[in-house]
């Protein structure tokens, strides 16, 4: 069957089996930036925003999402410009492997579109569902925190 | 003191980003997985479904007539060849006990065949067609089942060699003296025994192992693999396929965590040997699934550890039995077995009378491995709750106790010469020891003096702190090797060539920094290549917490070679100049070479005269370096833990590891990897564990039912780096990748003692534990 999506602001087209997850599809057609950590929606590694929400790709049937807008993590930098998570992310040093990064950063870009100004305990609540083996979550916070300061800073001009 | 001895860097000591960063958090394709090359082949594994039997007959024609399968190996058609997965120097101290595909199946998961087809679809369904005949074989599901007299073996094939006694089930056997321990015992006044258990446990990276193989233009086989060891990859394939070294490449690209799981060579045997029939490049990814039931786990141990001291609390003796299981094949079982030892008791090296000893036994359960850690995360445990009893025997603070018998510069520990990597060791002092101050400043954070003892009560939940000490090493001594090349190019940067393997603890970075550093120029002017066995020069590989001492000094001579180079150069540069010209007196800084006098030349412009103008020549080197000892980093970790008297529950509120690693090449990074460390030891203090059927079934494989700690579930850790400088280490490093995950066992352990009286041996310290200490502990 046939489906069309919203990648990263393209509209795209793309031929997927009625079993193919989004998390698949996404891969499939070139977006290595979603990770499969275990493709049963226990890890958060292929998070990616569908419709403005996180979710887990490899728990979304593909079929189901056509006509939806899918942001993954390639696009988030604007013409090279780094979001103010990814930033934040290297500069806390809450990049080890980075393999759990790309769905870590969409779930908090998900947070904080919805609670700019979260506290220690909704962050670690937000970023609950994306599991990292490397870092123990400390350097994750002060990132996020950190973004979510420029991120206000940035809408209030 | 030794801090005073450190120079002042400019590099070296910041947060610098990581020189892979960028790449990693705009999701670029930088893992094995990411890459797609055309026509590749899904290669999928048949496991056994039981713990010990025999293959009495396998038909793969039904899958190899499916449409779309390109070939089924199995034992009947693979190389017999024995050998060992394990990832080490060469020859390797682990028994070559395993084969390809074997005629035996010795756990559930043990591999019986693999399909290589189009698709999965297509490769999973030649799966269910492959017909096997098994004899079941009693199964061995403890070590001691595996000791018991009469009991099956696991290993009664006559072609491996290198285990200790495979008619017993034993793999590997040390046995260690100095002094006289009975004598030891009979003059402390004080003794303590205790006997600690430790489970099966995972190393969970997010990334599965991946590995895509193809064959380049040349016909050469290129293996990208997400391994900690690339070269000893590509030493164990081309043995075991028969195929010459000089025919293979191994590439390490971005890997997503290792913890020592990924230093086994666990599936580059086949996507190879895909590759190599078929002529097509092959793509085996390990289900989450399957990581948990056939890669690796940490040895589950019984350790048994027995103090003695004086009555003013000298340590005098100190005796530790060990019962490793090391599962189905004997990966690492030696060396792990040898690390519960030669990893913890030089801590204690004022006790004069020590014995240390143990086994590593075959049992049918999963495999065990390196695990970060390598025994020294079981051995702690024991030693440091030992530790704790002794001080209650004395009547006096643990603190002190420890400080009273912690090891400290200037001194050093028979263990270091007698017990080695699977064989003596080698005889070290300590140079740096930052233990005594972590200890301060660990329990001037946690506040030990206001809260130890106290067992503060709110309704059913009573708190309590606990503490222990520890060390790790940095590389093995005499064994290990690495190897750097520095490049210059003519506009002032150079191409830093390492054979070190990045598992995203930041070694590329921190090797760029040590190079930059020398080099007077910034990390961006470094370009980092590492883990590409055609390219890159030697090097052993990311285990044994041996990357930034032993790396880290392959890249400091390099750098230091090139900086000669640079220096002769600007020399004669500015020999018309006249002037002082001591070479010597050079200094490289903003990416200037400059003399005694002030003069100076760019590095642009001394790069562009040696290629093109005056006396040419490539301004190179490469360097090699095999440490003569191992200097231990130090830990002093503390923990307030609260207790449910009423539900079991145990929750860490706060932890603080104190670490010494000589100087942080870069501070965060060298947090990050306590603090993951720290996480992943809560994790097995606490909430994960491996279960079993009594079948010898892995119950509980996947993420959902295996705990690993999630973001709600990570204590706020508070790293101490304590300043030191090891004067045998590049810019002044020790390791740091390992010593964190040896804390949270005992300290958290302590802590739950120092709350309400128990004490847990049996980890992970689930509620149902803590509530049946606690009702033992109460009379009636
Ligand atoms: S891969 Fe989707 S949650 Fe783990
Ligand atoms: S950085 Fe490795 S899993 Fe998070």
């Amino acid at each position: 069957m046939k489906i069309s999506l919203t990648v990263n602001g393209a509209q795209r087209a793309f031929d997927v089996h009625p079993g193919d997850t989004l998390l698949e599809v996404l891969r499939r057609e070139g977006y290595k930036g979603v990770k499969k950590g275990c493709g049963a929606g226990d890890c958060g590694a292929c998070a990616v925003l569908l419709d403005g929400r996180a979710v887990n790709s490899c728990l979304v049937l593909a079929g189901k999402a056509d006509g939806s807008e899918v942001l993954t993590i390639e696009g988030l930098s604007k013409d090279g410009a780094l979001h103010p998570l990814q930033e934040a992310f290297l500069d806390e040093g809450a990049v080890q492997c980075g393999y759990c990064t790309p769905g870590m950063i969409i779930a908090s870009l998900d947070l904080l579109t919805h609670h700019p100004d979260p506290n220690e305990e909704e962050i670690r609540e937000g970023i609950a569902g994306n599991l990292c083996r490397c870092t123990g979550y400390t350097k994750e916070l002060r990132a996020i925190q950190a973004a979510a300061e420029k991120m206000r800073e940035a809408r209030h001009g | 003191m030794a801090e005073e001895r450190r120079p002042a860097f400019v590099v070296v000591g910041k947060n610098e980003r990581k020189v892979d960063g960028v790449a990693l958090v705009t999701g670029k394709p930088k893992f094995a997985g990411d890459l797609d090359l055309p026509g590749t082949l899904c290669v999928k594994i048949l496991h056994s479904p039981h713990a010990h039997a025999r293959i009495v007959e396998i038909d793969a024609s039904e899958a190899e007539g499916l449409p779309g399968v390109a070939c089924v190996l199995t034992h009947q058609n693979t190389p017999l060849t024995r050998y060992t997965t394990a990832g080490q120097g060469y020859p390797e101290p682990s028994p070559y006990d395993a084969r390809m595909f074997d005629t035996k199946v010795r756990f559930v998961g043990d591999r019986v065949a693999a399909v290589a087809a189009e698709t999965e679809e297509i490769a999973l369904e030649a799966l269910k067609k492959i017909r096997v005949r098994y004899e079941e074989l009693p199964a061995i599901l403890s070590v001691d089942g595996a000791l018991a007299a009469g009991a099956p073996i696991i290993h009664d094939e006559k072609d491996s060699p290198g285990i200790y006694d495979a008619a017993k089930n034993i793999a590997a056997d040390v046995d260690i003296d100095v002094g006289d321990v009975a004598q030891g015992f009979a003059e402390s006044d004080v003794i303590v025994e205790t006997v600690c258990e430790t489970q099966y446990a995972q190393h969970a990276p997010i990334e599965p192992h991946v590995v895509l193989t193809n064959l380049d233009e040349d016909g050469r086989l290129v293996i990208r693999s997400s391994t900690q060891v690339p070269f000893h990859v590509r030493r164990i394939v081309a043995r075991v396929l028969d195929v010459p070294l000089h025919r293979i490449r191994v590439i390490k690209p971005r890997i997503g965590g290792g913890f020592g799981v990924k230093q086994e060579v666990l599936l580059e045997d086949l996507a190879a040997l895909v590759t190599l029939r078929t002529g097509r490049p092959a793509l085996v990814v390990l289900s989450r699934q399957e990581e948990f039931i056939a890669s690796r786990t940490r040895h589950p141990m019984r350790i048994r550890v027995k103090l003695g001291a004086r009555s003013d609390g000298a340590l005098h003796a100190l005796e530790m039995e060990v019962l490793s299981n090391t599962g189905a094949y004997g990966t690492h079982a030696l060396t792990v077995l040898s690390n519960v030892g030669s990893k913890t008791l030089p801590i204690y090296n004022k006790a004069k009378n020590v014995h240390f000893f143990g086994k590593a036994v075959y049992t049918n359960l999963p495999v065990a491995g390196a695990y970060r850690g390598y025994g020294a995360t079981q051995g702690y445990f024991a030693l440091e709750t030992a530790m704790d009893e002794l001080a209650d025997g004395l009547g006096m603070d643990p603190l002190k106790l420890r400080r009273r018998n912690a090891i400290r510069v200037g001194e050093s520990s028979p263990i270091f010469e007698k017990l080695g990597e699977g064989r003596e060791g080698v005889a070290q002092t300590v140079k740096s020891c930052g233990l005594e101050r972590a200890i301060e400043l660990g329990a001037a954070r946690i506040g030990w003096e206001e809260k130890r003892g106290k067992r503060p009560r709110q309704g059913s939940r009573v708190r309590g702190v606990g503490m222990s000490i520890h060390m790790q090493g940095s590389g093995i001594p005499q064994i290990d090797m690495a190897a750097a090349t520095v490049k210059m190019n003519e506009d002032g940067s150079f191409n830093l060539l390492i054979g070190a393997t990045d598992l995203g603890t930041g070694s590329d970075t921190i090797l760029a920094q040590i190079a930059a550093e020398i080099l007077g120029v910034p990390v961006s002017k470094v370009i980092v290549t590492s883990s590409d066995t055609d390219v890159t020069p030697f090097d052993t590989g990311a285990y044994a917490s041996s990357t930034t001492y032993v790396s880290g000094k392959a890249v400091e001579r390099a750098a230091l070679a090139v900086r000669e180079q640079i220096v002769q150069v600007a020399a004669a540069m500015l020999a018309d100049d006249g002037g002082n010209l001591d070479e010597a007196r050079f200094v490289l800084k903003n990416e200037r070479a400059v003399a005694p006098n002030g003069r100076g030349v760019t590095l642009a412009e001394i790069c562009q005269r040696a290629m093109y103008q005056t006396g040419q020549f490539q301004i190179a080197a490469t360097a090699s370096f095999v440490p003569d000892e191992s200097p231990p980093p130090f830990m002093a970790s503390f923990a307030e833990v609260e207790v449910d008297t009423e539900t079991g529950r145990v929750q860490v509120l706060e932890y603080v590891a104190a670490v010494d690693c000589g100087v942080a090449i870069n501070p965060k990074m060298a947090e990050g990897q306590v603090e993951g460390s720290v996480a992943n030891g809560i994790g097995f203090a606490l909430t994960e564990e491996m279960l079993f059927s009594s079948k010898g079934r892995v119950r509980n494989p996947t993420l959902f039912d295996y705990k690993i700690l999630g973001a709600r579930d990570v204590p706020p850790i508070e790293v101490i780096l304590v300043p030191s400088f090891e004067p045998t280490g590049p810019v002044g490093a020790k390791s740091v990748g390992e010593i964190g995950i040896n804390g949270p066992i005992p300290t958290i352990a302590n802590a739950i003692h120092d709350a309400v009286g128990i004490r847990l041996t049996k980890t992970p310290f689930t509620p149902e534990r803590v509530l049946d200490a606690l009702r033992a502990r109460r009379p009636g």
